[in-house]
């Protein structure tokens, strides 16, 4: 059992740490403009990210992801309880979730990004309405397949509309709500790029942007790795996040595999 | 079962559900539980599907009553009556002479599906705290109640555990340990002990009387186990099915305190088993 852990981290963490190194070696003594040596490019990574456009870049592009991606997350859990729960809300979106259903969330970010303007106002606005979705429609669908059985007890046992709702829906209805946050994440993730890339001077986006249309390939190659890292980190946190509140469903559902 | 798939999710708040609280005891006459023509039909017109076609039957307080029945009689539809969670299509239910119109607060309900009712996300001692938060009771009462509870079960070593780490049998005992704290003049158990193995039913069966007992319950437990039945009741209401009527009720006239091996081979109890089996399997 402890081996076949250990087997697995080595090659875990070997596999990306091999790549690297070919690809470090590989490209050594590149002369080839699209493709710099990887030395150029973290060369670039440090004096680019690090020091000085950390704070006016870095910060400023997750301040907007975290930013619009908290917004849809309590919106989108909060609309997918109204539209659950209440009877004429969901008379009201309900044709508009079964819309939405069809089509990936990402072959939305277009229309998000044709309304982003050019203020950080609007680029939270777009991050936000486009990661609120998912969030929203797993949500009613957490809540629908809360079972009946559950809420028999929660009737039974008179329990008030708000325990209900927060001590028996929200917990019941939490594993699907995650799936739909991590979805939401990478939609927010997709948008904060885009946003950047098209509607702004600031941010790792358009640092990137700018870097390629200059020609300064390294630049670009630093900034697609800035993204890789930040979404990397990001996901996580969130997997981290996840661990600590559906502990008891992940520790259910690996009992009942187990019997 | 019911024939329709319960409204997604009803919250409507049972706060009124009782007409008004009782200001005197209950004489001795009057049955604690009452089922008085009680009818429960799905549907309408065409379609409609009558599951329980008139039933009465009473349980005095203090009592244990099991009702048997086939499997597919409507026997959890009628506790869902019972409890309030549905509306009877006619005829009442009545707890000291007062409709049941919601679920009251004199009662509990033990499922049938543990596996369902209890909240996974709870450690065990939670899920018996969950249902008291709202009486706003004294620190020091609720602890009182949750450690009498799981001590009254046996699981006082697992309130920290969570349902989904502990077996069948103890899993319904966390149900019964609920249901237990809640204090309940009126306990109903819906087939409690269906799915656990038969030396884990023998306990709970014996848990069953114990807190009866102990706590004076009023308890009705609907089951398909006749032997069960004859054990533990005092008197057997004998269902009939499509659509549920009462066939017979059985007085079940066993010493008291019962155990599992003499009680079980006594002549009486082999006799009355028979009574109510051969009720059953007469063909209706």
């Amino acid at each position: 059992m402890r081996n076949v852990a250990i087997r697995n981290w080595v090659i875990g963490t070997g596999t990306p740490v091999l790549l690297l190194a070919a690809w470090w070696f590989l490209s050594a003594n590149s002369t080839d403009p699209f493709f710099p040596p990887l030395e150029t490019i973290l060369i670039r990574f440090q004096e680019l990210w690090l020091f000085d456009h950390f704070q006016s870049d870095v910060l400023l592009s997750l301040g907007n992801l975290f930013l619009g991606f908290a917004i849809a997350a309590v919106v989108g859990v909060a609309v997918g309880f109204a539209t659950a729960l209440v009877p004429p809300v969901r008379w009201m979106i309900d044709p508009l979730i079964h819309f939405l259903r069809g089509i990936p969330p990402v072959a939305l970010v277009p229309i998000f990004i044709s309304l982003i303007g050019f203020g950080t106002q609007m680029r939270v606005t777009s991050i936000a309405l486009a990661a609120l979705f998912p969030t929203m429609i797993a949500t009613v669908d957490g809540i629908r397949s809360v079972s009946n059985d559950l809420m028999d007890v929660a009737r039974v046992y008179r329990l008030s509309r708000k325990e209900r709702v927060f001590n028996v829906l929200l917990p019941a209805a939490m594993p699907q709500i995650f799936s739909g946050l991590q979805v939401s994440l990478q939609v927010a993730f997709i948008v904060m790029i885009a946003s950047e890339m098209l509607g702004s001077s600031q941010g790792i986006g358009a640092m990137t942007l700018l870097a390629q249309q200059s020609f300064m390939t390294a630049d670009m190659w630093a900034g697609i790795l800035l993204l890789g890292v930040i979404g990397f980190l990001v996901n996580i946190l969130f997997s981290l996040l996840k661990r600590k509140v559906l502990s008891w469903y992940i520790g259910s559902r690996r009992m009942a595999r187990a019997a | 079962m019911s024939a329709r798939p319960a409204p997604p999710l009803p919250l409507r708040n049972r706060k009124s559900t009782m007409a008004q609280q009782p200001e005197t005891r209950i004489s001795a006459t009057t049955p604690r539980l009452d089922v008085a023509h009680l009818a429960k039909t799905y549907g309408s017109g065409e379609k409609s599907h009558t599951v329980i076609e008139d039933l009465t039957f009473t349980v005095d307080a203090g009592e244990v009553v099991c009702i048997v029945g086939p499997s597919g009689v409507g026997k959890t539809t009628l506790l869902k009556c019972l409890a309030g969670l549905h509306p009877a299509s006619s005829g009442r239910a009545a707890i000291d002479g007062r409709t049941i119109s919601g679920p009251p607060p004199e009662m509990a309900l033990v499922f049938q599906d543990y596996n369902r009712s209890l909240m996974p996300w709870l450690t065990v001692r939670k899920n018996l705290v969950l249902p008291l938060r709202h009486l706003k009771l004294p620190a020091a009462e609720l602890k009182e109640r949750c450690d009498s509870a799981l001590a009254a079960v046996g699981l006082s070593h697992a309130d920290n555990q969570y349902p989904w780490q502990l077996s069948g049998g103890m899993q319904q005992r966390v149900a019964i340990a609920r249901a237990l704290a809640y204090r309940p003049e009126i306990l109903i158990m819906d087939e409690p002990f269906a799915s656990v193995d038969a030396q884990t039913r023998f306990d709970l069966e014996d848990l069953c009387l114990k807190i009866r007992k102990d706590f004076n319950m009023t308890i009705l437990v609907v089951t398909h186990d006749i032997d069960e039945a004859v054990y533990l009741a005092d008197r057997v209401v004998v269902l009939g099915s499509r659509p549920a009527r009462v066939l017979k009720v059985v007085d079940v006239d066993l010493p008291a305190p019962r155990d599992q091996i003499t009680t079980r081979s006594l002549p009486d109890f082999a006799r009355q088993r028979t009574e109510v089996l051969s009720l059953i399997k007469r063909p209706a």
